[in-house]
């Protein structure tokens, strides 16, 4: 079970928060959009192997969306951080997808 | 220790408290204790500790716990158990012991307090750390306590050190990411009739670890030979405790078969404590070291480069004599023999190290799969880190060559009663991969999960897979790759899991602040999520049917009352309010003007519609949002996911006040007339308060919020009232009600009179891929503005033709309810080359309506809004029924009740 840094109540178990897939995914104009464009927003989100900055809710806690570096190969934690807020560089340090 | 008695299989035993069970039964002589679950062979007890694949009882004593292996089982004063072949029996009452769970945070978590476990806890205090200790066993020491040696002093003062905690019987079952640890501790089973009452059997602890050492040791492994699974083989480390520190009596005549020197300390034990130990057969060219010498010195003959073949049995089916081989000549010798003790190397108790993706890595130095790891959060220590100790040299040998006829009886997973002869079949069959083969020959996946036949397969699959391969070569295990382990290390009990979450506090159970009163009136409740809802209300004698056409009848005709309650309601302030819920809706709230109320629908991103309910405008930046019962929580967390990750800049609250207020509905033509009675401060007349109008009153004092709205297209009144208040309130109406034949419903018949009107219920007469065009809906879709998901119904595949639309459905035959979620299919479709027909839609909602006087239905089907009045087919059984579809509104089309 992870153990995960909410930004504003510190670890807590997994089990306390839902996921939101890949961050910093801008609802965007709708209508800017073509139909293709727009079911690309709809449905696709980068799941890759290794590093990936994600949305989580803390729901059974403060109830605040945030956002978290996490390795979806090894399970490793990295930096957290508040929506609107510049993002930490990812911990792969270059090395990203050689982990796996 | 005492000497107690217990029973296994009716019979009387007696033995030392405290002791294995395995071991009192074989010093009585019960060598073998049962048949095998598949090929019902006599089988005995082969192992020391949780690895044992034969020897599982059943408890008849206490929880009747079944599969425990007799090998962990401490006797204790009332242990009665029996025999199992295999598959074990639920017990037939509820588990009525208690069950605990605990959360522990600890600095350092060593697991296994062996001599490994025990200096890695003495490292980490030195540093300062607080230190949790979990061993499966009674007692510390690991192998130490099987050789009967005390602890080093200096390891004494380990366990008795201010910042350890040491949990013994404490079995870790599973490893996960960030160190998170789960562990049974058995917690009275051992103290048998002694056992506090109050006392939790089990506790389960969660436990979250800065850093984890596993020291968890090894388990001995057999030797794949013809007949190796007789009563009398036993692994030679299980076979020499029973003998030497048990005071087993029973073996006359010992082989020991050895790939390793383990097997020489052994015999030396076995020798030392009385048994002929009649000579050590030994698979290498070449055997060094002091254990050795030792076994030369006291005269125990030696054979190298020789091994085991066979075996045969004697009458009762235990081990009578055994066929050995030598390896230079090919020559067998069969000698008589009670006890033959297998030594086939070790094998490092890797499970929970796998649970979290580590890949163990084979060592030919220690012919085992080690897992070496040394970081700050995680290290391994003892045998699985390939400290053997001693003066090992083992052999990467797993068995002998053996004929067709010989591997049919040559056993790799005794549980599973799986034989050499399966592995080749699978490999013949062209298997390749350990995974697959397990799979398709079931070893490793009973009780014990391979705790002895997963490193034999690997052994075995060497071989075959060369063969396979290319001809003539061994493979090594690091080619043939290793198991992964899935958690539970061991079996637990589903009631230690659940702990004191059982019955009634399994899930939390919400009530309404008139709860009482409806057990008191009667009521049939049913679940609404968590909550507890009237379902219907039957009088004495009256059938659930009777209830449920007296109450429509009563909201239709009279007046009726409902407990509306569990309705969510979610508080939404902020001068941004009516902007953001233009956004969530499809149509327009922030034109509603103040003290009016508006029905809404809200999509998902995709178009599809997913929640729906009326929203008051309480002030000019003040709304209150109804919502579905169930789905109260996922709207509230979708506004604040809005609000949170999107439009920061909303000046917007939301505030779940679902159980701040308490709805009562009051419905029916005579509801006005009633509820006038009751509050004196408004006027109710249609003129002075019009439909989906909210005004505020008083009752009794207490001001209450009222608003016009109905789910049932009759006139009704919803009563907002403080929960607290909700009670005195419903009495006080069911009171005066009384001259007017007031009825209380529940949700049956909600369901029926909302039904009648084609009011839709998300999640009952949708599936979670309706439009609000599919709903015929398009008139709550607003053309003006933008609204989450009205991109997506540009989108072509949302407007194809073709679409499960919703529509009314009418049987032919009226007094025949169609069953919800029925099939059904156009009315002359002929049944495919499978002898299946195509569907083109489902009942959704189906009722018996009183004001009809026959059944109806709400149905979602293909194109339904274009095929009115076309007669389809609704297959149920062997009938063929028919219905019409028809407009969803079967009453009041014009709306003219509701005033
Ligand atoms: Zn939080």
């Amino acid at each position: 079970m992870l153990y995960i840094p909410c930004p504003h109540c510190g670890l807590r178990n997994e089990t306390e928060f839902h996921y939101g897939a890949e961050a910093g995914v801008a609802y965007p104009d709708p209508n800017a959009l073509t139909d293709s464009d727009w079911a690309k927003y709809l449905h696709i989100r980068a799941n890759p192997k290794g590093w990936l900055a994600e949305r989580w809710v803390h729901f059974a806690g403060c109830g605040r969306w945030f956002n978290l570096w996490r390795n979806t190969v090894t399970h490793e934690i990295g930096p957290a951080y508040l929506p609107f807020t510049e993002q930490p560089k990812s911990p792969a340090n270059g090395q990203e997808g050689l982990k796996a | 220790m005492s000497e107690i008695l217990f029973i296994f299989d009716d019979n009387n035993y007696k033995g030392q408290s405290g002791e294995p069970m395995a071991a009192a039964l074989l010093r009585s002589g019960l060598l073998t204790i049962t048949n095998s679950t598949y090929h019902g062979r006599p089988r005995g007890v082969v192992g020391l500790g949780v690895e044992e694949p034969n020897a599982l009882v059943q408890l008849v004593s206490g929880t009747q716990e079944s599969m425990r292996p007799a090998t962990v089982i401490e006797l204790a004063e009332g242990l009665n158990a029996r025999s199992l072949t295999g598959i074990g029996a639920l017990p037939e009452l509820p588990d009525a012991a208690r069950y605990d769970k605990t959360n522990r945070y600890v600095d350092v978590l060593v697991i296994g307090a062996g001599i490994a476990g025990l200096k890695a806890a003495a490292e980490a205090l030195k540093a300062g750390h607080e230190v949790l200790l979990t061993d499966d066993q009674p007692g510390p020491g690991g192998h130490l306590r099987h050789l009967g040696e005390a602890l080093p002093s200096v390891l004494q003062d380990v366990l008795t050190h201010k910042n350890l905690t040491y949990v013994p019987r404490c079995t870790a079952t599973g490893l996960y990411d960030q160190n998170y640890i789960v562990a049974v501790e058995r917690r009275s089973d051992h103290l048998g009739d002694a056992a506090p009452a109050n006392r939790a059997r089990i506790r389960v602890w969660h436990i979250r670890a800065g850093k984890v050492v596993l020291a968890p040791g090894a388990f001995q492994r057999p030797l794949i030979f013809a007949n190796n699974d007789r009563a009398g083989i036993m692994l030679s480390h299980a076979a020499s405790t029973y003998v030497a520190l048990y005071g087993v009596t029973f073996f006359k005549r010992a082989f020991v078969v050895t790939v390793d020197n383990q097997g020489y300390r052994d015999a030396l034990r076995l020798h030392q404590a009385g048994v002929q130990v009649e000579s050590i057969y030994d698979v290498r060219q070449d055997a060094q070291g002091a254990s050795v010498d030792a076994a030369k010195a006291a005269g125990i003959p030696i054979h190298l480069h020789t091994t085991v073949l066979d075996t045969v049995a004697n009458a009762e089916g235990a081990l009578q004599s055994i066929i050995l081989q030598d390896l230079n000549t090919d020559e067998i010798i069969e000698a008589a023999a009670d006890l033959l003790a297998v030594s086939g190397g070790w094998t490092p108790i890797v499970d929970l190290a796998t649970h979290i993706g580590i890949k163990p890595k084979w060592s030919a130095e220690h012919a085992a799969f080690l897992v070496n790891h040394n970081t700050d959060q995680l290290q391994t220590a003892g045998m699985l880190a390939g400290d053997f100790g001693g003066d090992d040299d083992p052999a990467i040998f797993f068995g002998p060559a053996l004929d067709d006829e010989q591997a049919h009886n040559a056993y790799i997973d005794l549980q599973r009663d799986a034989t050499l002869h399966e592995l080749r079949r699978a490999v013949g069959a062209g298997l390749h991969s350990i995974e697959h083969i397990k799979r398709y020959t079931t070893i490793g996946t009973a009780h014990d999960q391979g705790k002895t036949s997963g490193m034999l397969t690997i052994g075995a699959l060497c071989q075959l897979n060369a063969t396979a391969q290319d001809g003539n070569s061994v493979l090594s295990p690091a080619e043939v790759g290793t198991l992964s382990f899935r958690p539970p290390y061991v079996p637990v009990p589903f009631a230690a899991l659940a702990g004191r979450e059982r019955g009634p506090l399994s899930d939390p159970i919400r009530i309404t602040p008139i709860h009482q009163w409806h057990v008191e009136a009667g009521a049939v409740f049913e679940d609404v999520g968590q909550w507890k809802r009237p379902w219907y209300f039957p009088k004495p004698e009256e059938s659930m049917e009777d209830a449920v056409r007296r109450e429509c009848v009563a909201a239709r005709e009279g007046v009726a009352v409902m407990d509306a309650s569990t309705l969510g309601k979610i508080d939404i302030q902020g001068p941004d309010a009516g902007v953001f819920l233009d956004r969530i809706y499809t149509n327009m709230f922030s034109t509603l003007p103040v003290g009016q109320c508006r029905y809404g629908l809200m999509c998902k991103a995709d178009g599809i519609a997913f929640d729906d309910g009326v929203t008051t405008r309480l002030g000019k930046n003040h709304y209150l949002m109804t919502t579905t019962t169930g789905g109260a929580a996922g709207v509230l967390a979708w506004l604040e996911e809005w609000l949170q990750t999107e439009w920061p800049e909303l000046k917007v609250y939301c505030t779940s006040v679902t159980e701040h207020v308490s709805t009562i509905a009051l419905v029916g033509p005579k509801s006005r007339q009633l509820l006038q009675e009751l509050v004196k401060d408004i006027d109710l007349s249609k003129e002075e308060f019009p439909f989906m109008h909210s005004r505020m009153a008083t009752i009794d004092g207490t001001t209450v919020r009222i608003a016009r709205i109905s789910f049932s297209g009759e006139l009704a009144f919803e009563i907002n009232v403080d929960w607290s208040h909700a009670l005195a309130t419903w009495e006080r109406l069911w009171a005066l009600g009384r001259p007017y034949d007031l009825a209380a419903y529940g949700t049956e018949t909600m369901h029926v009179l909302r039904a009648e009107k084609g009011y839709v219920i998300m999640g009952q007469d949708t599936d979670g891929t309706q439009t609000p065009h599919d709903l015929n809906m398009s008139w709550i879709v607003s053309k003006k503005k933008e609204f989450i998901g009205k991109r997506s119904l540009q989108l072509p595949y949302l407007q194809q033709a073709g679409r499960p639309q919703l529509v009314g459905l009418l049987p032919e035959l009226g007094n025949e309810v169609l069953p919800e979620g029925a099939y059904i299919t156009a009315l002359d479709v002929k049944p495919d080359g499978q002898g299946k027909t195509s569907h083109t839609g489902f009942v959704t909602s189906s009722y018996y309506s009183p004001t009809l006087g026959r059944s109806f239905a709400l149905a979602l089907i293909a194109n339904g809004l274009n095929r009115m009045g076309e007669l389809v087919a609704v297959p149920i059984g062997k009938k063929l029924l028919q219905a019409t579809i028809c407009d969803a509104v079967f009453i009041d089309k014009e709306n003219l009740r509701r005033d």
